[in-house]
């Protein structure tokens, strides 16, 4: 054969994988499935049940106040093939006898993950679009505010890195079971959680539990509670840097459950 | 330098010792039929050899590369196919091969999967999806992979199991071809592949070596190779 072992570039594995994983999202009617669904949720979310229209302002504040319940689900729908899958075809053994480090591959399989997440979110920008083309229009719109259209991209950005944080819990849930649907209930309930934190009721029966001072800290892990300031226009280190350490420490954890498999 | 070196491995699984105090190597030009009953502790110590699982104790080097310390640069110089020949079945044959090609970091992989595809004549079903494959076409995938960058070892998990006839030819064939330039490792459970295939055997029963000698040696013990296996597996 004409190509022997070479030296191949340190980015070769990762960009290889990432390209196969991102792909393999589309080789199923999966990923149109998903594409659908969170669209059908996101716009009919924000419009029945956030009264987006009624409210009469040019902003997406009551749009994205529901995007940590639909991350919370389905990050963790597009996160549980990232290792069950492999575990489950055997394929996790081929991958790993290859030149690649699993740090490489978990990388790869998890930005893959990440930007069809991306896509998903960029596929509502219709409803960014009509906002906007509403607040620009009074005799259309009973208009309050214009569109400011740094607010939405600051909330495009934290919708985003939400995902991030969700996607980085299904990494461990995939990462600890063969089983897609293990994977797929395990990463929700732990998402699910950090979804709740911050809700009234949650709050009273934690307070119940750890008293108001605890709960005020265990507010602060909530996902809302972290988008929020991105959906006002509030640019934040805090709120940035919980959902990348969240990213991060999902695909940490998984690497390393990988590693010690 | 040997091409393959285990040193001392050892693998338990909780209290199942599967792999006790393993130690060979493999030159190259050396093809190894590696014999066990199932469960002697093959399939642990060839995945202990390709990185996929570590050692609780003894190294393993392919080309001069200890496995667990420089793993990446061990497995540049390694084709492993794992028992069963696991593939992305969702995948096209000619995009799996590309895949690994690509991940290799090859530097032409189309020319790399071209040949791989000729070689291991896969050109027919080159653009089916693997999932759609007969067993014998899938070892063939399997195998495929493993020799994709011409490596300079190979060790593959029973690469003939389930073959008809005529694609157990067709893997014989092919690795003999390859065999003078490369340190190859074959386990199997069909004797007559000794004869066929290889240079040397080394037989394991309960994870230990009960015999490391010459294909002539070992084809001398007894005409009858299955009552020679029994006996060294007892």
């Amino acid at each position: 054969m004409s190509s022997a072992p070479s030296s191949p570039s340190r980015f070769a594995p990762f960009t290889a994988i990432m390209r196969r994983e991102f792909a393999g999202y589309f080789r199923t009617p999966l990923a149109y499935v998903f594409l659908a669904v969170f669209n059908a949720f996101a716009v009919s979310l924000a419009f029945f049940v956030g009264g987006l229209f009624e409210s009469g302002v040019a902003s997406l504040d009551r749009f994205f106040l529901y995007h940590p319940w639909l991350w919370a689900f389905l990050a963790p729908a597009a996160g549980a093939r990232l290792w069950a899958e492999e575990r489950r075809q055997g394929t996790i053994e081929l991958l790993l006898t290859w030149p690649v480090t699993v740090w490489q591959a978990a990388l790869g399989k998890f930005l893959a993950a990440w930007l069809f997440l991306a896509c998903a979110l960029l596929m509502t920008l219709p409803v960014a679009f009509t906002v906007g083309y509403l607040g620009n229009d009074g005799s259309r719109w009973n208009i309050i505010t214009g569109p400011d259209w740094g607010v939405i991209a600051g909330g495009y950005a934290g919708s985003l890195l939400c995902a991030g944080a969700c996607l980085g819990i299904a990494a461990i849930a995939s990462a600890l079971t063969r089983n897609q649907v293990i994977a797929f209930v395990t990463g929700f309930l732990a998402c699910f959680i950090l979804v709740l934190v911050g809700y009234g009721v949650f709050d009273e029966l934690l307070a119940g539990v750890l008293g108001s001072g605890g709960v005020d800290e265990i507010r602060r892990l909530g996902l809302w509670r972290n988008l929020e300031p991105f959906t006002l226009g509030l640019v934040d280190a805090r709120p940035i840097a919980y959902f990348l350490s969240v990213a991060f420490a999902g695909l940490g954890l998984s690497t390393i459950i990988i590693e010690r498999r | 330098m040997p091409l393959i070196e285990a040193k001392n491995l050892s693998k338990s699984y909780g209290v199942i010792r599967a792999v006790s105090d393993v130690s060979f190597s493999v030159d190259r030009g050396e093809v190894i039929g590696f014999l066990g009953p199932n469960g002697a502790g093959k399939s642990t110590t060839m995945k202990m050899l390709a990185g996929h699982i570590r050692a609780d104790s003894g190294t393993a080097s392919i080309a001069g590369f200890e496995v667990a310390a420089e793993s990446v640069a061990a497995k540049q110089h390694l084709g492993y196919s794992p028992e069963g020949a696991p593939a992305y079945g969702e995948m096209t044959v000619r995009e799996f091969l590309r895949f690994a090609a690509d991940l290799r970091g090859l530097a032409d992989p189309a020319a790399s999967v071209r040949e791989t595809l000729a070689l291991c004549r896969l050109e027919e079903v080159a653009a089916q999806t693997i999932d759609t494959l007969s067993k014998g076409y899938r070892m063939r995938v399997g195998f495929a992979q493993a020799v994709i960058h011409d490596p300079e070892v190979l060790i593959l998990d029973e690469p003939t199991d389930g073959l008809d006839p005529n694609q157990k030819f067709e893997v014989r064939r092919i690795l003999k071809e390859m065999a003078a330039r490369k340190a190859v490792i074959i386990s199997t459970h069909i004797l007559e592949e000794v004869g066929e295939l290889c240079t040397r055997v080394i037989v394991i029963a309960k994870g230990e070596v009960r015999c490391d000698e010459s294909r002539d040696k070992f084809l001398a013990r007894g005409p009858d190779l299955n009552a020679v296996f029994r006996k060294l597996t007892a």
